[in-house]
């Protein structure tokens, strides 16, 4: 090969770089090993995690059962190997399999239309924000203080350079539930986009149809969002909401230290034209057969460039397919009992701890430490292998004697009843 | 191919002056380098548009190109049948696919627009 | 002329929706361990919904054929070569999906307390200083979730840095030849995009660029090599012409296949970067993400990193959350973990001598397929490329069959097609990245194809515009998809 490109040592290939430009030494890396080392490595990095602990860790990333079938499937070469279906003839497994994704996420959420996935739940807020403001002309937003906290976050680092004003309204202190008042106190002419969450970062869930009448009666657009989607297979879903933007972690993604997961948006058809993301359309072959492609692609960075509905290229297709799997498994009667199971362990814990709240809630509530603060009691779980609730005061100061506790199916009742007995 | 009475852009974009009514378009060419055009943004009536100025743009699937009008004015009349037919573009630019219908401010603008003549030859030398 | 592939029976597989019975169903959860709970009463009858109407019902076997018949219908790395340009599909290791499985890690909670997450930070920091060290940089967050998303946070770094100077300023200055996501993300950061033209060879223009530096400018954003696979050979010059007059040098590293090893971009004065770890990191692709984009930074921009920051302190790892001049969050919790974790095991596995001879060896390839090529295809830009070539149909556009004809007929030979229509310098454009994945005989299968093909146009160019002839699916209608979008299933 080397005598075809007219060269006799693979060095001569760099000749023509600069010197100025080139790394005049080896890179400071140890040497390659092999592949029993590195898993070597990592199984040692994950000894050094908690193993083998039971959890009631929620807020936001959820342990749920991975069915089987999942794996069977996302680690099929022609799935994980594969690109960007960009041409459609050699691609129509990936394309199927995201026009069943996308049918999915809307027979779940309510709404007209859904993308292929954006990067997560956190990253789908802002974008949904931004169509918003498209949408309506409008750029102020309000968010409920009951939104994930590090979602808010996201959504402010993107709107202080949209020049989007962000105001957030507060939750009942005594319900949990979205303080109505509030957001009809703070609304205006000028604001685009309402954003709350349901079931909300409490686990409470929310009264959507209310909030939308506000939202709606202001010319703004309601947008809901979601982090717990196992929630959809027994709650109403949001049909109410302009925009869903949430996150399918909960469907067959473990919680991997934060990612990857897949937020998607969905949305009313009227909306489609300024909603970010890859959407797969039906068409035709030229022999009349049924076939799927990218399609409505003028949106996206490639062709719009600067004045595309949103920057992003790669977003999370493998994750989409994988929640797929799990959508296919669980099937309609499935992801019912599943959430039935969820809302009957989490009440069942419920029973052992009550609620500081009133609001209704799914699989997660809060609850107040009586005399002792949440990182003592936690600290005593650890001793019995438990990682208790997410303490609340890094979030929220007003509830810095509470904490955020999850139970899903996986929840075994020993462990709950061993929580209990901490406590007392 | 291109009408006499027309006036043309350096964008491609045609208008036909009647009274104090330009009607807008995009010419042959436009649409021939554009190809099949799925998805036609335009404004409504009553919006203001001025000359140099994009209006709204013309989709094709790998595609999206802006167009600019070619006087300043408001706007009276937008072709409604384009949003279920965008293919009329292709098939009639010049007439069944005229873009919105405008009441010029400046009727003088025109002047400063090519003739037909012009715009063959333009057209032309951009091959 | 065909030899890579021949005819193969492939299964036929309706959608989902259309293969489901009542009442079938593939999974089984454990008894319930707790009473029941009567959903209208714990969330209010209005609450509760009916079935979720349409929803699939299938057995097991009907699911796991649904999808394994879906699965034969596309290509892979696993099939062969992509030669896509500035997308570097190079083979995805088996050992990353292994280890990235491994329970302490894909189990971990984002929220567990630190001293229980050392396993995950040792990681983290692990692949943050290979990074830094790869990239000739001081400083680098995980936390972005792809390229675009690390773009967006490198615009923001140098925004707040120029901002705390006095001056965020209000332009951006991008190559013509940049990949789409470069304007866009600079437009989400809230700066206006300024297109530079490239020179006759492709490159940078200084003379362009002295005159477009002016106060108002925030930074150049560089690919380097850039979309054609040239080296940027000004760079140094480039650097100091923006850093003179206080204006930044961002580099997008989707072409750091070329550099690894050889050079580093914090040597020749790039401010901030990003890397596409499912592009030079061997994280696979999965029909469109998940990858990851971690930022490098040289010091002055460090104070800015997304919060959190991982440091140490003694022997233990913690994120420092006290960071009051960083741009915030970009995304929740750390960052794409499960991906970072499978870039630093490709990176294990290389070692230092070993990424180095990958970049060699990508080099290596892609210029012998332009040996290869030249004589049939135009190429426009003479000057030395690197890890790939660019390309165009000038000569078969005279015969009426332009690069997206040429990329359907490369189908029926068994390949994917390059990148067609980028950079858009280059009008009909071919773009071709080999990756050092592949040998001698899958490239030269490659070159063996083109060369076909291009014969193919000479003696029969409309057979090759209706390509291709031996998929599943022949050239699908994507015009009226767009015209009239149907993008989800709904029963008759």
């Amino acid at each position: 090969m080397m005598d075809a490109c007219g060269i006799d040592s693979p060095e001569a290939l760099f000749a023509h770089l600069p010197e100025a430009a080139r790394l005049s030494r080896p890179l400071e890396l140890p040497a390659g090993i092999s592949e029993y080392e590195i898993v070597e490595y990592f199984r040692q990095r994950a000894a050094e995690n908690a193993n083998g602990y039971a959890s009631f860790l929620g807020a936001g990333v959820y342990n749920h059962f991975r069915p089987v079938l999942v794996d069977a499937v996302a680690s099929r070469g022609e799935f994980l190997t594969s690109y960007t279906p960009y041409q459609a003839e050699i691609s129509q497994g990936t394309l199927t399999a995201i026009f069943e994704f996308q049918t999915m996420i809307c027979q779940l959420t309510g709404m007209d239309v859904a993308n292929a996935s954006m990067y997560d739940g956190s990253t789908a807020v802002p974008e949904a924000a931004m169509m918003a403001v498209r949408a309506t002309g409008k750029g102020r937003v309000l968010v409920a203080k009951s939104v994930h906290p590090e979602y808010r976050e996201v959504l402010a680092t993107y709107a202080k350079n949209q020049g989007m004003p962000v105001a957030e309204f507060g939750y009942g202190a005594e319900s949990g539930n979205l303080d109505l008042e509030d957001l009809e106190r703070q609304m205006d002419s000028l604001t685009g986009a309402v954003i709350i969450q349901t079931p909300n970062f409490f686990g409470i869930v929310e009264r959507v149809k209310a909030a939308a009448e506000i939202a709606h009666r202001h010319g703004a657009l309601l947008i809901v969002v979601f982090t717990e989607a196992v929630s959809l297979g027994l709650l109403e879903p949001p049909a109410d909401a302009d925009i869903v933007a949430g996150e399918l972690q909960s469907f067959a993604i473990s919680p991997s230290y934060g990612g990857p997961y897949a937020g998607i948006i969905a949305t009313k058809e009227k909306y489609i034209r300024q909603m970010p993301g890859r959407l797969v359309g039906q068409t035709t072959d030229s022999r009349g057969n049924r076939a799927f492609c990218l399609t409505l692609s003028t949106r996206e960075q490639h062709i719009r460039r600067e004045k595309a509905t949103s920057n992003i290229c790669t977003n999370q297709a493998l994750i989409a397919l994988m929640a797929t799997v799990f959508m296919t498994v669980y099937g309609k009667q499935g992801l019912r009992e599943l959430a039935e199971q969820n809302l009957a362990k989490a009440h069942y814990l419920a029973g052992k701890w009550k609620p500081r709240f009133s609001g209704k809630f799914f699989n997660e509530f809060v609850v107040r430490a009586e005399g002792k603060s949440p990182g003592e009691i936690n600290k005593a779980l650890l001793k019995k292998k438990i990682v208790g609730g997410l303490p609340l005061g890094r979030f929220y100061p007003e509830l810095a004697d509470s904490m955020l506790l999850c139970a899903t199916e996986m929840t075994k009742r020993a462990d709950m009843d061993a929580l209990a007995e901490v406590l007392a | 191919m291109y009408p006499e009475n027309f006036r043309y852009t350096k964008e491609h974009e045609w208008i036909l002056v009647e009274g104090d009514t330009g009607t807008i378009g995009i010419t042959d060419h436009a649409q021939e380098e554009l190809g099949d055009i799925v998805y036609v943004d335009v404004p409504k009536v009553g919006a203001r548009v001025e000359r140099g100025k994009s209006l709204g743009s013309v989709e094709s699937v790998k595609a999206v190109s802006d167009v600019y009008s070619p006087v300043g004015g408001e706007v009276t009349a937008v072709n409604e049948t384009l949003a279920d037919a965008p293919e009329t573009l292709n098939r009639d630019p010049h007439g069944a696919g005229w873009l919105v219908k405008v009441r010029l401010s400046a009727p003088a603008e025109i002047l400063e627009l090519m003739t037909a003549a012009d715009y063959r030859k333009y057209v032309e030398a951009e091959k | 002329m065909i030899k890579k592939v021949t005819s193969h029976l492939s299964q036929n597989e309706a959608l989902l929706f259309e293969r489901s019975s009542p009442g079938k169903k593939a999974y089984q959860l454990p008894e319930l361990d707790v009473p029941a709970v009567d959903a209208a009463v714990a969330l209010g009858a209005e609450n509760v919904r009916q079935e979720i109407e349409g929803f699939p019902e299938v057995s097991e076997v009907e699911a796991i054929r649904h999808f394994t018949r879906l699965s034969t219908w596309n290509y892979a790395i696993d099939y062969g070569m992509y030669p896509l340009g500035s997308c570097t599909m190079k083979y995805n290791p088996r050992i990353n999906e292994v280890v990235a499985r491994t329970e302490g890690l894909a189990w971990a909670h984002p929220y567990q307390p630190e001293s229980l997450s050392q396993g995950c930070l040792e990681v983290m920091a692990r692949l943050e200083a290979a990074l830094a060290e790869i990239c000739g940089m001081d400083a680098v967050t995980l936390q972005p979730a792809a390229g675009a998303h690390g773009e967006l946070t490198g615009i923001l770094l140098i925004r707040a840095l120029l901002a705390k100077r006095g001056n965020p300023r209000k332009k951006i200055l991008i190559p013509d030849s940049a990949h789409g996501t470069n304007p866009a993300s600079a437009a989400i950061a809230g700066y206006a995009v300024e297109s530079i033209k490239s020179s006759e060879t492709g490159g940078v223009d200084l003379s362009a660029l002295e005159q477009l530096v002016t106060s108002d400018v925030a930074a150049l954003m560089v690919t380097n090599p850039n979309t054609l696979g040239v080296f940027e050979n000004n760079i140094v010059r480039v650097a100091e012409i923006l850093h003179k007059k206080g204006a930044m040098l961002y580099m997008d590293g989707a072409n750091m296949n070329a550099l690894v090893g050889i050079a580093r971009p914090g040597d020749f004065g790039v401010d901030v970067m990003h890397l596409n770890l499912h592009k030079t990191f061997s994280t696979p692709h999965g029909g469109g993400g998940p990858g990851a984009g971690p930022v490098a930074v040289k010091n002055v921009l460090e104070p800015f990193l997304p919060t959190p920051r991982l440091k140490r302190a003694g022997k233990k790892l913690a994120f420092d959350y006290k960071r009051k001049h960083s741009i915030g969050r970009v995304k929740a919790y750390y960052g794409n973990f499960g991906v970072l974790v499978r870039a630093l095991a490709y990176i294990q596995a290389h070692g230092g001598p070993g990424l180095r001879n990958a970049t060699m060896d990508a080099v290596l390839n892609a210029v012998y397929i332009r040996k290869g090529l030249e004589p049939y295809y135009d190429l426009p830009y003479q000057s030395p490329n690197m890890h790939e070539v660019v390309f165009s149909d000038a000569r078969q556009a005279k015969l009426g069959v332009r690069t997206g004809d040429i990329a359907k007929r490369l189908i029926d030979y068994g390949f994917h097609p390059y990148t067609v229509s980028f950079p858009m310098i280059v009008h009909g454009a071919l773009m071709i990245e080999p990756t050092e994945t592949e040998g001698k005989l899958e490239i030269d299968s490659f070159i063996d194809a083109m060369i076909s093909i291009a014969h193919e146009i000479e003696t029969d160019p409309q057979m090759v515009k209706n390509a291709p002839y031996n998929t599943r699916t022949s050239r699908v209608d994507e015009v009226t998809a767009a015209r009239k979008p149907v993008l989800r299933w709904k029963p008759a």
